[in-house]
């Protein structure tokens, strides 16, 4: 397990409680039974403590925990038949983003990701999540296709933001982002977005702009990092907890918000700790979002996806 | 409507407008150096007379350039709720706003007008860098659909001109919203089937080149402006190499093949009227037969109108 700094505390007890047992394996003859049990409770209050009340900064930290299951793991977990399609058809495949056709229960769909990768080479080979022009190309050209045969699109949120390179702006970053939210807008199919890491910025709402969108309890979504905004408005990158604060950048404030439509709950200690678990509650979370858009007409839901996005912030601002 | 708020506000307000300040008279050109006086660089279109580097002009001053004899109608934006996360950083969003309020004259980053330019009906709106950087928050928002709103029901054509250093950061999540919002009123001019001309200029920048600034028929761009997704100092940082002269300038832009055209100021009311009426199907443009604007009135302090509702 890889600790988080606000998470050290637990650290210890938790490397006690695995002491104690190493000692007991190797001295049959010491009884550490109930010693072991009592520090196992002590973590697991400890645990429930911690994350009963995470604050905004502690959430961006377990947003981006290395462990918590990426989109690839969802992707393997809860569809089948994937089949990944590759490409923009103009300059080449972005691997910060997977997408292809797959099953959902059975019924075909379109997928679109981020993927961050988990270890040093695929965290590479994926760009951390940071896509190019190229990657939001593939999913204008995706979107298009489940357009045409009719197939729901599931989108999976999970990006620090839009790669900030020289190759990136010179292809067009801005307005490959932009087609992207257009096509969002455009097209006559359910489009369903679950945030389950990071939602940075444009690179998120490129994919998001859909008929329902849902957040992991621990994910954030925000218009800047909280250390890009500490840097500009305090002139301080160390101020990126009060700059988390002020962003109201939680799963649960966008859904006060009205920007949010579903909040999915993580098991005790986030995604990272139960993986299974998390996934299986945004695969319940995906039918049933996709559950109450199912036998709407294309117009229906193009309509629906506007009215929503012009209203945002205009009513309902239970801020 | 009385003459307290028609006369008096007015005369006191322009009193204390920074515009007639006398340390006002001379602007020193950010690129060359130059001393222009007001007067020549506002008949300018405030462009720099010895460089021609193109500085930032209000929207009040650029529409009275664009339309016909410089007569415009602003066209009302609906409110915005005003702070929505009462967010605070060294100093209240409220008391931000104020501030951009009372320095610039204006109500907020960005204005709607409609009127006639080369006898082509058109809504323009401009965005306003002095106003907190003409970041895109409700407001903003607000002001395009109004614009492309209006835009539709008259059936006529859409110019912006944009200007931002990206989302408005103090409106959080709501700014970023902007994005798909704004899209949305791009997307009623094109099923309209609309003109939506997208005039770039120095800066636009983040979410704003992310969305409505990037989406039109046609995009032309002032000379030099900086046009970009991300700054050149975080992809300075990100990639820690030096970037290209030029980078992310209009010029390299049109060259990376972004943009249709590069064109300076003092030709864009020509060339927009001469594009717009090719798109609206009209006849050419009988040339010498078209109202120009009236030269500016040098320093004549827009004063801080108080726009009614």
């Amino acid at each position: 397990m890889n600790y988080l700094e606000f998470e050290k505390p637990l650290a210890e007890i938790e490397g006690k409680a695995e002491e104690l047992r190493a000692m007991g394996r190797s001295n049959p003859e010491m009884d550490i039974a109930k010693e072991a049990e009592a520090l196992d409770k002590k973590a697991e209050a400890m645990l429930r403590d911690l994350y009963k009340d995470l604050t905004p900064w502690r959430k961006c930290l377990v947003a981006r925990h290395p462990e918590r299951p990426h989109c690839k793991d969802y992707i393997e977990a809860l569809f089948s038949e994937y089949t990944p399609l590759a490409g923009d058809r103009n300059f080449a495949d972005d691997h910060a983003v997977m997408g292809g056709l797959a099953r959902f229960n059975d019924q075909p769909v379109v997928l679109i990701g981020h993927e961050k990768g988990h270890d040093t080479k695929s965290r590479i080979e994926r760009n951390f999540g940071m896509a190019r022009p190229e990657g939001y190309r593939k999913a204008i050209r995706l979107m298009d296709m489940a357009d045409r045969f009719r197939l729901p699109v599931i989108t999976l949120v999970d990006t620090p933001g839009a790669y900030p390179g020289k190759g990136a702006e010179e292809r067009g970053q801005a307005e490959a982002i932009a087609r992207s939210t257009q096509k969002c807008l455009e097209i006559g199919v359910p489009l369903i977005s679950v945030v389950i890491g990071e939602g940075g910025s444009g690179g998120a709402v490129a994919f998001a702009t859909a008929n329902r969108v849902a957040m992991l309890e621990h994910s954030v979504y925000s218009v800047i990092s909280p250390e890009g905004c500490a840097s500009i408005l305090w002139k301080d990158a160390e101020k990126m907890r009060e700059a988390a604060e002020a962003l109201r950048l939680t799963a649960q404030d966008l859904q006060k918000l009205g920007v949010i439509d579903r909040i999915i709950k993580e098991p005790m200690g986030g995604a990272q700790r139960g993986r299974r678990e998390a996934i299986d509650a945004v695969g319940k979370g995906i039918e049933a979002m996709l559950k109450e858009l199912s036998g709407k007409k294309p117009e229906a839901l193009i309509k629906d996806r506007r009215s929503k996005f012009i209203e945002m912030g205009t009513k309902g601002l239970a801020a | 409507m009385n003459w307290i708020s028609n006369y008096v506000r007015p005369k006191i307000n322009s009193l204390f407008s920074r515009r007639e300040v006398p340390e006002n008279l001379w602007t020193k050109c950010p690129e060359c150096g130059t001393m222009l006086f007001h007067r020549e660089l506002a008949e300018n279109l405030n462009v720099c007379s010895n460089c021609d580097h193109h500085m930032a002009i209000s929207p009040r001053d650029r529409f009275k350039s664009l339309f016909d004899t410089g007569i415009f109608t602003e066209v009302k934006v609906p409110e915005a709720v005003v702070d929505p996360l009462h967010f605070k950083d060294q100093k209240k969003y409220p008391d931000r706003l104020k501030a951009a309020q009372k320095a610039t004259g204006e109500k907020e980053a960005m204005l709607v007008a409609e009127g006639e330019i080369g006898r082509t009906q058109v809504v323009a709106v401009a965005q306003d860098f002095s106003f907190m950087a003409g970041s895109m928050g409700m407001y903003v928002g607000n002001a395009i659909l109004a614009a492309a709103e209006r835009a539709v029901k008259l059936k006529r054509p859409l110019i912006l001109f944009s200007a931002a250093g990206g989302a408005r950061m103090q409106e959080g999540i709501l700014s970023l919203m902007q994005m798909p919002r704004t899209t949305v009123a791009v997307q009623m001019l094109k099923e309209a089937r609309l003109p939506y001309v997208v005039v770039l200029t120095h800066p636009t920048t983040g979410g704003v080149t992310a969305s409505y600034a990037m989406l039109g028929d046609v995009q032309i761009s002032e000379p030099n402006a900086l046009i970009c997704f991300a700054g050149p100092r975080v992809i300075e940082q990100t990639i820690r190499e030096k970037l290209p002269e030029g980078f992310q300038r209009a010029e390299y832009l049109l060259d990376h093949g972004m943009l249709d055209r590069v064109t300076h100021r003092k030709s864009l009311r020509e060339e927009l009227i001469t594009i717009l009426r090719m798109l609206t199907n009209q006849p050419p443009a009988v040339k010498g037969d078209l109202p120009a604007p009236t030269p500016e009135p040098a320093v004549v302090a827009t004063p801080a109108a108080p726009t009614a509702g």
